[in-house]
């Protein structure tokens, strides 16, 4: 059996409700989260509310988690990849205070995923949820800065301007430059941010088993790509989508077929490639140890 | 040509700005190919005429009906937003008085160029850049600057890549506000003159609204005389220019200074 490797449970504070919020605001969240599922890729406007945490620490992604679990979840947090990053442990620890739930490391326990740029490496599967916290919903936003505008164009399916943002890194760079935050259609219709999950993980949405849903706090928008899902990375027919390759395997793991941070481990020079989710480098160097 | 049914048919457009008529009951038809200057003083509502014609405002009243490719004559103003948008990006061009107006000022030229056919679904970078660099060499400017931005060309070159930027397309209209004006004389000239050929190389119909008559006597077929939102004069241009008839028109054509 895969064990968890996280610190020993945090005591449920009684002087809050159950996640935190009240149940007319999880009632409403959950609302928008129906409404986000109903039409894959929209974004839905919710009453986000103000949470102990700062803006851009995964206020969207927290108040989507509390909205929708209950006594028996059990709760991943992961951070770039990291079960033991600030963000992370911030996270989970504010859901066990308030709610007391189980909480893992190992993504196939998991029931609720929360999580701050990646997706795990494990496959998801059926019944699991991901929580995405997302900084910047709206994908066109840096080339039309008009809300209105980009409505209307979602609204028309109006989406050669981000083929321009394509075409620009090309132009500039030779090939397309977008690494992170990649855009993608969501079945056929809706152009979606994916939140800022390298590249490399986009493949992974498409037709997963599993429902996605993301959060944007101080953005307040929710939006969804039900389970089984076509997620599509826009590319040009002369330009190919592709993720990112590494020349070595994890250091640690010897994984070749998982996302890779580089890490500096002096300052002559010397670095290292290991494994960004830490619970999949770990149970890789487990299953080598027996 | 009057066989022909028109390309565009304008018919008693009026607009107001609060109780104030900015465009008072304007008609006219404009057939393919033909350039049709419309001048006036400063406020006399040329480009609210414009705007309310290039679907870009709404009239308070009027019809403004354009021969589509496919569905005959149809009025602008029934159409839904997206088969307007789909007009405005394939059979219309509209080339801003500021050409800041009319482009992506943080995206390369090469881009600017190839935006509508990005959103007309171009999927191939190689075409796209092609194309780019062909209309860059159409609008006679130097294709080695398809990879920067506008932000770095000076004005008469800014205007050009607006001009490529709507012709890219080959629409079969296009409306200008101002195209000259804002440029110093001999850019103005090499401009007009870029303007001229491609209106008759391309059979490009045009309504160009300017103050200036020396622009409407190089470029247009016909004008119409504007004063305070009423069309005082209307005919060809050089009978306009050369025998006006309108007290205003006259007054006009007299004031322009001859060097």
């Amino acid at each position: 059996m895969k064990v968890s490797d996280l610190p020993p449970p945090v005591e449920r504070d009684a002087n809050f409700n159950f996640a935190y919020l009240d149940e007319r605001t999880k009632r409403m969240i959950r609302r928008a989260i129906l409404k986000a599922v109903a039409i894959p890729g929209y974004q839905v406007p919710f009453g986000s509310r103000e949470m102990p945490l700062p803006y851009g620490w995964g206020t969207g992604g927290i108040q989507v988690t509390a909205s929708i679990i209950g006594p028996d979840d059990v709760l991943k947090v992961i951070d770039q990849g990291a079960d033991d990053t600030v963000n992370a442990v911030n996270i989970r620890r504010f859901f066990q205070r308030t709610t007391a739930v189980a909480v893992t490391s190992v993504t196939t326990e998991a029931t609720i995923i929360q999580t701050r740029h990646r997706i795990p490496e494990t496959p998801l599967h059926d019944g699991q949820v991901m929580v995405y916290q997302v900084p910047l919903p709206e994908p066109l936003q840096k080339l039309e800065p008009r809300e209105a505008e980009t409505r209307v164009m979602h609204g028309l399916a109006d989406y050669g301007l981000m083929h321009v943002k394509l075409y620009e890194d090309i132009a500039r760079f030779g090939h397309i430059a977008t690494t992170y935050d990649y855009p993608v259609m969501v079945d056929g219709r809706f152009l979606m941010a994916p939140s800022p999950i390298p590249k490399f993980d986009n493949p992974k949405m498409h037709m997963n088993p599993a429902l996605q849903l993301f959060g944007a706090g101080r953005e307040k928008r929710i939006y969804a790509i039900p389970p089984w899902t076509s997620v599509e990375s826009l590319a040009f027919d002369d330009h190919p989508f592709e993720v990112q390759r590494w020349s070595e395997p994890c250091a640690l793991c010897g994984a070749t077929d998982s996302f890779l941070d580089e890490v500096i481990t002096d300052d002559r020079g010397g670095h290292m490639f290991v494994c960004s989710d830490t619970d999949h480098c770990r149970l890789n160097r487990q299953d080598d140890d027996r | 040509m009057t066989d022909n049914p028109p390309l565009l048919r304008v018919q008693g457009v009026t607009m107001h700005y609060g109780a104030r008529r900015a465009v008072d009951d304007v008609s006219f038809d404009l057939w393919p190919g033909e350039v049709l200057a419309v001048v006036g003083e400063s406020g006399s509502g040329k480009t609210t005429l414009l705007n309310a014609v290039a679907a870009r405002v709404k009239p308070d009243a009027g019809r403004v009906g354009f021969m589509t490719r496919h569905d005959g004559m149809v009025d602008v103003y029934s159409m839904s937003e997206a088969q307007r948008r789909l007009l405005a990006r394939t059979d219309w061009g509209y080339v801003h008085q500021d050409a800041v107006q009319g482009l992506r000022m943080n995206v390369s030229a090469g881009a600017n160029v190839g935006e509508r056919l990005m959103a007309l679904g171009e999927r191939h970078y190689g075409r796209i850049r092609t194309e780019a660099a062909n209309w860059l060499q159409r609008v006679e400017m130097d294709a080695g600057r398809i990879d920067d931005t506008p932000a770095t060309f000076s004005g008469g070159m800014r205007q050009r890549l607006q001009i490529a930027r709507n012709l890219v397309t080959r629409p079969r209209l296009v409306f200008m506000d101002e195209p000259t004006s804002g440029l110093d004389v001999s850019v103005q000239a090499k401009l007009l003159d870029l303007l001229r050929t491609l209106t008759r190389g391309l059979s490009l119909a045009a309504i160009v609204v300017t103050h200036d008559l020396a622009v409407a006597r190089l470029l247009a077929h016909r004008m119409m005389v504007m004063k305070e939102g009423r069309v005082v004069e209307t005919g060809l241009t050089d009978q306009v220019l050369d025998d006006p008839q309108h007290p205003y028109t006259q007054l006009l054509v007299s004031s322009v200074l001859q060097p």
